[in-house]
């Protein structure tokens, strides 16, 4: 074939012209920077400017860094180093170490106790993997349930049988609830309805009589001076009067109310294992861990809730809350939407109060006011009382997170689940939350990292968490006063590390679960 | 849980009627510990050193109070409180003795229902410029800028200041006190005014501490003392008399190098009352005969105490001035011992 056109044509390409490079212009990191950094007149004036201040800035920050002193005992110290060295500026990060213990576990954790942390935070990393990812296996689950009692028992110390016992008694209190729901006949049921109702009924009725006396006893110590000691004394009377009228007619109703519900076995299995839950915690939990206790004793070191600090606290706090704030921002997300009028209406008022209020406002509450409220004697724990304060705060918010995913579910997934004869647990656990919660996601991160980092305010209310640490001990130590920046960038940083891996998480959560392959 | 809300709104309603009134020093022995209010943090007064023990001169009082009322000056559960906290935990009950420099003031003693047992630091409120703007006198700081913390007295004194010379003033308000000296060193403001004392605790770790001047003029009287709740005298009259014990023992000589000799009984019928040898006066406050010498046994006397903490020697380094014994030109002064 080749020969065919030897005689009319000089040459004939027999092979492809071998690809050159593209025009230096054209690519690698020239292109790149033509086309992102210098495309026209406006974006290569910002390019500069951006460049100009990046320059700047590291000019003024990076001999600061560089000449920063990492072993002194003083900031005096540190200023004294860096002027004979002859440098002009330098940062002083000796604090971080004069003071590392301070800022990661508080100042007054005992020092030999610091594996324990290190311990129950390696141990959060596991329990915690199960739930983040779904590929694990599902019997990791069992240790993230079982977790929280390992992780106070080190954390707090004592013995090891106290949080053993709660376990205990936390799954007796659901086999209780097992048995009365499903695993006794309607006849039993039935008579175990009565004694309940009657018991309720009649405890209902007693606690609401003591409370109308109660309420007298306030109205009369108000007294009448001035107007609005006359206003609240009728406030309390009025209140007193309504109490008193309605404590036998709701002792009656709510007992029958329990009664009553003995053939589908929902309130009365609910009622039944909530007072066998707090009988056994009342008259239970003490005896038993105690006996226990001393026939084998598991200890460590018991520490005070006040004695803990540092970031340690900012985690335990962020940790916890975040934890406890989802399902119960569940719940009340569910109960606004339902057609229960009391239910909903609790719902809305709970959202709606807590939205309405600054988280700081409720801190000082926890801190100063239920001081007030609560008698002398009783020492009811700081941090438990702080953290009652957030997940209460946190969970409005992510309540209404959650709502907004229900409200974007298109009204057919109710339907189609109703037409499946799926009763309201079943729908909703199956069919509807996981759906909401899909696409709740983006808001609940937002709300957790939110709230991992509004745990620094509680430095307010004189904690001494990272930020408290700092501002409080730190800086008005003699040796460390009006060390700023070293200490402030110390924490920003890890707060970073921890908020920018929750993001990270929460993107790749969002990718796992994208269903809609277009 | 119900009960314990009726319980809390009978608790309101108790404070309501006028303020309950229970034997402190029976609880403090019961519990086997004091709890006593202090800074966050405050240089040289109240601040957890290195390896988390609280020192300072506030702290001193508290371990003074201890040791007399329980025999161990450790016995002390610290408390940290803020400037907005401090006056509802006393309030509450949940400290039983508040030593956080606090300003003896009309209305805090009076309307808050506060008890001061004494005066253990007399401080003023002072002003610092940086030596290059070339300010001799508080009176030429006419149109300055002036960085000063919120929520405190100094606020206050320093608007009385400005108004009562006619002269004006732009206030740079900051929340903490590492916070306003960044803030000057930064050239925010012109001058800083705060506690003179703490004035010269902050300077003494600028980079360049003879680059800034204190101003000559103290605007304000700032006693700084211990306080506890109205209504309860014995505690009062415990609390008051320990701290005025760490007083009389400087003016009588007694330190803590000398305490086991002296107690073991002196010529001076004084020293004797104080130490426990002679008289009952330990049993008069329902403690033991023993009770100054013990709280004498923490840190020493009042002088002993000042230059530990805060003394010439320190990285605070303040002079006696206000604060030296009335025999040596000062204030400090305790009632005899009798």
């Amino acid at each position: 074939m080749s020969d065919t056109h030897a005689q009319s044509v000089a040459f004939v390409r027999e092979t492809e012209i071998p690809q050159s490079p593209p025009p230096a212009l054209e690519a690698g990191a020239v292109k790149w920077v033509r086309e992102n950094l210098f495309s026209g007149v406006f974006n290569t004036v910002l390019t500069l400017l951006a460049l100009y201040v990046v320059v700047r800035f590291a000019i003024f920050v990076f001999p600061w860094f560089y000449n920063g002193v990492w072993e002194a005992s003083s900031r005096k110290e540190c200023i004294d180093i860096l002027r004979e060295a002859g440098k002009g500026t330098g940062a002083c990060f000796a604090v971080l170490v004069d003071r590392w213990d301070h800022l990661v576990f508080g100042f007054k954790y005992p020092p030999e106790g610091y594996w324990r942390i290190l311990l129950a935070f390696l141990l959060l990393l596991v329990a915690a993997a199960p739930a983040l990812f779904s590929s694990l296996p599902r019997k990791l689950l069992m240790f993230t349930a079982f977790y929280p009692f390992l992780a106070f028992w080190l954390i707090w110390g004592g013995s090891l049988w106290l949080p053993l016992t709660i376990l205990g008694l936390i799954i007796a209190t659901m086999l209780v609830f097992r048995l009365i729901s499903s695993q006794i006949p309607v006849n039993n049921r039935q008579i175990v309805s009565g004694v309940i109702g009657v018991i309720c009924g009649a405890g209902l009725a007693y606690l609401l009589f003591i409370g109308a006396q109660e309420l007298v006893f306030i109205a009369n110590s108000v007294g009448t001076e001035g107007v609005i000691s006359q206003v609240a004394y009728g406030v309390f009377w009025i209140m007193a009067i309504f109490t008193f009228v309605f404590c036998v007619p709701m002792g009656i109703f709510v007992g029958y109310a329990i009664y009553n519900s003995y053939e589908d076995g929902g309130l009365v299995s609910i009622v039944a294992s909530l007072l066998f839950g707090y009988l056994a915690f009342v008259y239970l939990l003490s005896p038993i861990w105690m006996a226990l206790n001393s026939i084998i004793p598991i200890e460590l070191q018991a520490v005070a809730s006040r004695d803990m600090g540092g970031f340690m606290l900012n985690m335990l706090l962020g940790t916890i809350c975040v934890s406890l704030s989802i399902p119960l921002g569940i719940l009340l997300a569910l109960g606004r939407q339902s057609p229960m009028p009391l239910i909903k209406g609790v719902c809305v008022v709970f959202i709606e109060f807590i939205r309405g209020v600054p988280l700081i406002t409720l801190l000082f509450v926890a801190n100063v006011m239920l001081a007030y409220f609560l008698p002398p004697s009783s020492n009811f724990d700081l941090i438990l009382r702080v953290i009652i304060m957030i997940t209460l705060f946190s969970a409005a918010y992510i309540a209404e997170v959650i709502r907004g995913g229900l409200a974007a579910l298109p009204k057919g997934q109710y339907e189609a689940a109703d037409s499946l004869g799926l009763d309201y647990g079943q729908a909703t656990r199956l069919i509807i939350l996981p759906q909401a919660l899909k696409i709740s996601i983006p808001g609940i991160v937002n709300i957790a990292v939110g709230l991992f980092k509004d745990t620094t305010l509680i430095s307010i209310i004189s904690m001494f968490d990272l930020v408290g640490m700092i501002r409080g001990p730190i800086q008005n130590s003699t040796e460390w006063t009006s060390v700023y920046w070293e200490v402030y960038g110390f924490g920003a940083l890890l707060f970073f590390v921890v908020c920018y891996s929750i993001s990270q998480y929460s993107q790749w959560l969002e990718r796992q679960l994208n269903t809609s392959h277009h | 849980m119900k009960k314990s809300v009726f319980l809390g709104a009978l608790t309101v309603a108790g404070i309501i009627a006028g303020g309950a009134s229970a034997a402190t020093l029976d609880e403090v022995k019961a519990r086997g510990k004091l709890n006593c209010g202090v800074t966050t943090g405050v240089p040289g007064f109240a601040e957890p050193d290195a390896s988390g023990v609280w020192q300072g001169f506030d702290v001193a009082v508290c371990r003074a109070v201890a040791a007399a009322v329980l025999g161990d000056g450790n016995a002390v559960e610290f408390v940290p409180t803020t400037g907005k906290t401090r006056f509802t935990a006393l309030a509450s009950g949940e400290i039983d003795l508040l030593a956080r420099n606090t300003t003896w003031t009309f209305s805090r003693d009076v309307d808050l229902k506060f008890e001061f047992i004494g005066v253990n630091y007399y401080d003023g409120q002072g002003f610092m410029v940086p030596k290059e703007l070339g300010v001799a006198s508080a009176k030429d700081l006419d149109g300055a800028t002036v960085c000063i913390q919120t929520g405190t007295t100094t606020e206050l004194n320093l608007a009385d200041f400005f108004r009562a010379n006619s002269i004006s003033y732009e206030p740079v308000p900051i929340e903490t006190g590492a916070e306003a000296v960044q803030q000057y060193i930064a050239g925010a403001c012109d001058v800083y005014t705060t506690d003179a004392s703490a004035l010269a605790a902050q300077r003494a770790n600028f980079e360049d501490p003879s680059a800034h001047v204190l101003l000559p003029e103290i605007i304000s009287k700032e006693p700084l003392g211990p306080l506890v709740r109205h209504g309860d005298n014995e505690w009062a009259d415990i609390s008051r008399w320990t701290l005025n014990a760490l007083i009389a023992a400087e003016e009588l000589g007694v330190t803590s190098v000398n305490l086991e000799e002296l107690s073991a009984g002196t010529e001076n019928p004084e020293i004797n009352r104080l130490l426990g040898t002679e008289g009952e006066l330990g049993s008069m406050l329902g403690l033991d005969a023993g009770w100054a010498k013990a709280a004498l046994g923490v840190a020493g006397n009042y002088g002993e105490i000042f230059e530990q903490n805060i003394g010439a020697a320190t990285p605070i380094g303040l002079a006696r001035g206000l604060n030296a014994q009335w025999t040596d030109g000062g204030l400090i002064y305790s009632p005899p011992f009798r």
